[in-house]
């Protein structure tokens, strides 16, 4: 069987109909990243017992002819920033190299509920604080499109696993873009959910009021499936929302005639790329001809969106990342004094940019500091919150860029934080505002570089946001042969 | 303008130390990515409220957002107690150790 090609759909059907077991499946798959992860290193820790447990699991319950689950067999990977039972989770952290974490994510546990085969843990930016997967503390990712440029990040390993075919779907974190640029730099399909539509239990924190768990998939279908999985409220999670969980994959397929497109002129000003902008374009045009109305909007805020993350997000990161202090788990330097072992092992363990965004953090939630950053920062917060309000009493979702360029070389951003920072200009708006989007891929450079394109929706609306996803993949997928 | 002082507080603070090489380039980039965070006040917001969370703005309906999610407060089963030493660094099997806090 060639595995390259699966997607969450024929992966299960191939199971069910006993073309493959979900034993071999894991097997193709485990030679595959065994043969070919070493170039690209998406994987950071592999699960093999794991995964073929639950393999054997799927193979008996096919034996004896009783329903499959909907992801029965399916190889998934998940980001190394949610917590695996008994397996290494490190969030690319030295601080965390050798945590063996206790308890199992909302996530995985979800994930296995529903049969899948969870081949490894994804590498990704320390913490999850990077555009680029090179704050990993184990190694740059390689994007498979092309070795030499950056897959995106944080979750480039999850994105890049999907690109190269060895996983057939994973699970990201996005809380500035980081699920859906990676998608687009890898020329897959990337999902951020409503803030509260999935757990964020056992989701190592990196900003808690805009980490949105979410899916990578090669198709918007699949997406789709795995949202219907993922979604749902936990008790473990206060801030997960009691809303029912739609069949989102029964809203794939359906027409989008009449359906408005909002598209705003600040996400197609200066410093768009050209080839982005033209095949963000076109895609908007094809919308057009399959029966959207295009309607001009404007979210005049959005040029306040970067700094505004950068206060709210690095404040959340300097408290969630007080708790690595050599104590409970983690590295410890040793040091005469309780204060003295603190710093060294935070020293030690701490990538540059980790560190970096906890000093920010911790400048402007301090004495004097608080009224003019982080609650200025809130409060502009609401003025993002209030443009996609009045966007969205005229229009059912917004389409953008996912990026402003696409891949860019390694280390081509390297010594520049700000630099890096603008490569989330269009996706961290999203993450503070709580709404949906999703990265579908729309076109490619010359260089043959994926261009992503964004759709955004309404609070707990993903299932416009797949439809129209879907009729975009579909169009676009005709023309680009 | 953040001075190497305040770089020098703030590590305390967040119980870094930094070489004196980190401290350098932190006080570069921290100003570089201070004054561009500068521009929100360009944003007049007297009169606009803070958002902390999105859960507060948004709810089941107008009166009960999600931010009020309350559950009843009852004992659940939690971590035993030798899984949550698994990961301890140091520890004697009952608590984690650390270097001596208190003098005497």
């Amino acid at each position: 069987m060639n595995i390259d090609q699966l997607t969450v759909k024929s992966a299960r059907t191939a199971v069910l109909e006993k073309q493959i077991t979900a034993t071999a499946l894991a097997d193709a798959f485990y030679k595959k990243i065994e043969a070919e992860d070493a170039a690209i290193n998406a994987y950071l820790t592999l699960c093999k017992d794991r995964a073929y447990a639950q393999a054997a699991r799927i193979d008996t319950l096919a034996d004896k002819g009783d329903p499959l689950p909907p992801l029965a067999g399916v190889p998934i990977a998940v980001k190394d920033v949610f917590t695996t039972k008994d397996v290494r989770t490190t969030a690319a952290s030295k601080i965390l190299e050798n945590f063996i974490a206790p308890y199992d994510a909302t996530v995985v546990e979800k994930l296995e509920n529903a049969g899948a085969v969870i081949l490894g843990k994804t590498n990704c930016d320390e913490f999850a604080m990077g555009s680029s997967n090179e704050n990993s503390g184990f190694g740059p990712v390689h994007n498979p499109r092309d070795p030499s440029r950056v897959p995106g990040g944080s979750s480039g390993g999850s994105a890049a696993a999907v690109a190269a075919g060895t996983a057939v779907a994973s699970i990201g974190s996005d809380t500035g873009g980081s699920i859906r640029q990676p998608a687009a730099f890898c020329g897959v399909v990337g999902l951020m959910p409503t803030y509260g539509r999935v757990s964020r239990y056992g989701l190592i924190a990196f900003a808690s009021s805009l980490d949105h768990p979410g899916p990578f998939a090669k198709t918007v279908n699949d997406a789709a499936i795995l949202l219907e999985v993922l979604a749902g409220r936990d008790p473990c999670d206060s801030t997960t929302a009691d809303v029912p969980v739609p069949s989102y994959v029964e809203q794939v397929g359906r027409p989008i005639t009449g359906l408005k497109v909002g598209v705003p002129a600040e996400y197609l000003g200066e410093g768009l790329d050209a080839e982005v902008r033209a095949a963000v374009e076109n895609g908007i045009q094809e919308l057009a001809s399959a029966g959207a109305e295009i309607v001009p909007i404007s979210l005049p805020h959005t040029a306040y969106a970067i700094p505004t993350y950068y206060v709210v997000a690095t404040a959340e990161a300097s408290s969630n990342l007080a708790r690595y202090d050599g104590v409970r788990y983690g590295l410890r330097a040793d040091g005469k004094t309780l204060a003295e072992m603190y710093r060294r092992t935070r020293d030690a363990g701490f990538g540059a940019e980790v560190k970096r965004r906890i000093m920010l953090g911790t400048y402007v939630l301090s004495a004097g500091y608080y009224d003019a950053y982080y609650l200025k920062a809130q409060r502009v917060r609401s003025l993002l919150a209030r443009d996609f309000d009045e966007a969205f009493a005229k229009v059912d979702v917004v389409v953008t860029p996912t990026a402003p360029t696409p891949a860019f070389k390694l280390g081509e951003k390297a010594d520049d934080p700000l630099a890096m920072y603008l490569a989330d200009i269009f996706t961290v708006t999203a993450d503070l505002v709580g709404i949906p989007g999703i990265s579908i891929p729309c076109g490619n450079s010359k260089e043959g570089l994926p261009i992503g394109m964004q759709i955004l929706g309404k609070h707990f609306d993903e299932g416009t946001v797949l439809r129209v996803a879907h009729v975009a993949e579909h169009v676009l997928a005709g023309k680009n042969g | 303008m953040v001075t190497e002082k305040d770089v020098a507080y703030v590590a305390e603070l967040a119980h870094l130390e930094l070489t004196d090489e980190e401290r350098a380039r932190m006080l570069k980039d921290l100003n570089s990515i201070l004054g561009y965070i500068d521009r929100l006040n360009e944003l007049d917001t007297a009169n606009v409220e803070p958002m902390a969370q999105v859960a507060a703005r948004y709810g089941k309906n107008d009166a009960q957002s999600f931010a009020e999610a309350m559950r009843p407060d009852e004992p659940r089963p939690c971590l035993p107690h030798d899984e949550a030493l698994r990961n301890a660094p140091k520890s004697d099997g009952v608590f984690f150790k650390v270097p001596k806090v208190i003098e005497r």
